[in-house]
């Protein structure tokens, strides 16, 4: 069995690599995004003022304007933050993603800015034009998150949605269409040793691309990376896996190549815009982020950033972890009780 | 047409072959057995309803024109398309593991993976079996050493089908299926590629091939069973079929030497006018002298006995097409 899966799995490998052409495409598509973005959003992306706030009230009101004169100046956004997640902002506040966190809650009567932040201290010369009652300052510190630190993983993980999606699905449903299926079937090779030496192959090429593509830029742009390279790869494997197999469940019966670019656009679109690749989710309608969470790639860069940008161990991205290996068991399973090498 | 005349070019009924095909029935366990065999799709019966045998090392045919019920039935017969209804059995037994292992395959039109040479595509398959000849073996008897190390997909349609029947045989498969091996391939590809069955023959394997070509299946093939419309309309040894059907040769005179008879041959079965004359007769010498009685000259004159394209055109009334 380990022979055939072997052979299987080289000869996947060697036609993927001798395509030059997908191949200079899979490499170079990413670093031009990446390189792209960095000098798109060199400035800050953002423009607006954003304020957290904490004050009394029902979690989902909007924060009381009467509570401080400061709340009704104009072209800022504030936002209430539950009185819990206090510890979880003031680090945004250090990372540049937050300008300023107030604490209005009788007794409290605080104010957090990043004294590096160029919004920070435009805040807090507003804040002082008017500031009764008074306020507090606290200053954090805290090296700045660029976008490019926030979307790089969301460009790095559009590109494993597609490699694997298409790399898998597409090439399988190729491999159906053309009449290769056909030819194997005919011989000794079971469905599961075909279908782990295709997801094994594109698992290996996929990190591998990857990492080459993540370090090649990391070099230049100099990405934060709070947490363990080696948590990242093992969220970076996982996350793929479970790509892998959702390409395994549309490919499964296809065998029109245009039946199946069309379900995976279906698929990977509105992954595309719903996982947080290019904003965060962190203010769209609850049902939305809702919906985002059934998106495997919202679960790769929620853990990709909490690890890079927020320095999380395995611990603290357990649900990530755990809806990753409950979809790929889940997907593998539905793919290959679902798997027909042809029309019969 | 260049065609390839079965070598019984002499004049006379073919002589009743009964003996050694018959014979061989009693001695030779069936390999493949296919028991009432059908496949029906939503609007048609591809296959209806066939049976036979095919003997250990013997190469049987099936034969019939586009749309009989070729491909389907060998494939059902490959453990590629699950049978609507009926049997096959392998040495005994349905389509198991142990088939697969010993079937060796060549589809119609067999598709690759891309971007694999001729030596890699055979490496392949080699692995995906537990036994199996040695590549050098395979590349010797499908003479492929001239290309191995070159791109799969960029070969010739003849390097193209001997690298697919190397695949066939690379897992030193006990029957070997070729479904219509030389279908597009141009003359002399073609008799290299009968030389190569022949070769696989002289090995014991059994053969199973489907072809439209009548002097294909007279060179290759023991016994052979003609289809049309998802049956069986005539099986045996081509001699057998011929011997069965045809007790009468055909006389060929070009069409302007033989205009003077035409009037008297209005009676007789005449095949073919134009530009030459079939005269099919069980009595050849009173044929001819009545010809020569009418002034007929005989120069271009040509006897043959009957072939099996005229078995089969006689059974489809339909032309074989490539």
């Amino acid at each position: 069995m380990m022979k055939r899966i072997w052979a299987l799995f080289q000869a996947r490998n060697l036609e993927f690599l001798r395509d030059r052409s997908t191949l200079a495409w899979n490499l170079l598509l990413p670093f031009l995004l990446v390189f792209g973005l960095a000098f798109l959003f060199s400035g800050d992306g953002r423009p607006l003022f954003k304020v957290g706030v904490v004050a009394e009230g029902a979690a989902d009101t909007p924060v009381d304007v009467q509570l401080h004169p400061f709340l009704a100046t104009r072209h800022v956004a504030f936002h209430r933050v539950p009185a819990e997640a206090m510890a979880a902002t003031i680090r945004k506040v250090g990372r540049h993603q937050l300008d300023m966190l107030l604490d209005l809650r009788p007794g409290q009567m605080h104010y957090w800015i990043n004294e590096a932040s160029a919004n920070g201290y435009f805040l807090q010369q507003l804040l002082r034009a008017d500031n009764h009652p008074a306020l507090q300052a606290s200053s954090v510190r805290g090296e700045q998150i660029r976008y490019v630190d926030w979307v790089v993983p969301g460009i790095l993980g559009m590109n494993i949605m597609f490699s694997c999606l298409f790399g898998v699905g597409y090439v399988i449903v190729r491999y159906r269409k053309s009449g290769y299926l056909k030819r194997l079937n005919a011989t000794p090779v079971s469905a599961t040793e075909f279908l782990l030496a295709q997801m094994l192959s594109r698992l290996v090429l996929v990190v591998l691309f990857t990492v080459v593509v993540f370090v090649g830029s990391h070099l230049l742009l100099h990405f934060v990376v709070e947490g363990s390279y080696l948590n990242l790869l093992l969220v970076l494997v996982l996350g793929t896996f479970a790509l892998i197999a959702l390409g395994l469940v549309v490919a499964a019966r296809v065998k029109s190549e245009e039946l199946a670019g069309g379900l995976l656009n279906l698929l990977t679109w509105p992954m595309l815009l719903l996982s947080g690749v290019w904003f965060s989710m962190e203010g769209s309608p609850e049902w939305l982020q809702w919906l985002s969470q059934l998106s495997p790639l919202t679960h790769l860069l929620e853990a990709i950033r909490a690890i890079m940008l927020d320095g999380a161990g395995l611990a603290d991205i357990w649900v990530n972890l755990a809806v990753l290996g409950g979809m790929s068991v889940l997907f593998l399973l539905l793919g290959a009780w679902l798997f027909q090498w042809t029309e019969r | 047409m260049a065609v390839v005349r079965p070598p019984a070019e002499v004049s006379g009924p073919v002589p009743p072959a009964t003996g050694q095909a018959g014979r061989q029935v009693d001695v030779a366990p069936p390999i493949l057995e296919v028991r009432d065999l059908k496949k029906h799709y939503a609007s048609v019966r591809a296959v209806d309803g066939v049976s036979f045998t095919v003997r250990a090392g013997t190469c049987f045919g099936l034969l019939g024109p586009n749309g009989a019920g070729k491909t389907t039935t060998i494939e059902m017969m490959e453990g590629i398309l699950s049978p609507t209804a009926g049997a096959i059995l392998y040495k005994g037994e349905p389509q198991g593991l142990r088939f697969r292992n010993e079937a060796g395959i060549q589809f119609q039109s067999t598709a690759l993976q891309d971007f694999l040479t001729v030596r890699e595509q055979l490496r392949l398959f080699k692995s995906l079996y537990p036994q199996g000849l040695s590549l050098d073996e395979v590349v010797e008897t499908c003479r492929l050493s001239s290309y191995l190390d070159r791109d799969a997909s960029k070969l010739s349609g003849g390097q193209r089908q001997r690298m697919l029947l190397g695949i066939a045989l690379i897992n030193d498969p006990d029957v070997v299926f070729l479904d219509e091996p030389t279908t597009g391939l141009d003359p002399q590809a073609r008799l290299n590629f009968w030389e190569l069955v022949n070769r696989i023959k002289a090995r014991n394997k059994t053969i199973l091939l489907t072809t439209h070509y009548m002097e294909e299946a007279y060179n290759l093939c023991d016994e052979i069973a003609i289809m049309d419309h998802g049956q069986i309309i005539a099986h045996g040894s081509p001699a057998e079929l011929l011997a069965r059907h045809f007790q009468d040769v055909v006389i060929e005179l070009p069409w302007e030497d033989f205009t003077p008879a035409a009037a008297w041959m209005t009676h007789r079965k005449l095949e073919k006018v134009q530009p030459v004359a079939e005269i099919v007769t069980r009595d050849v010498n009173a044929a001819l002298d009545e010809l020569l009685q009418r002034g007929v000259s005989l120069r271009g004159l040509q006897v043959r006995s009957r072939t099996l394209e005229d078995l089969f055109l006689e059974l489809t009334g339909k032309a074989l097409r490539a």
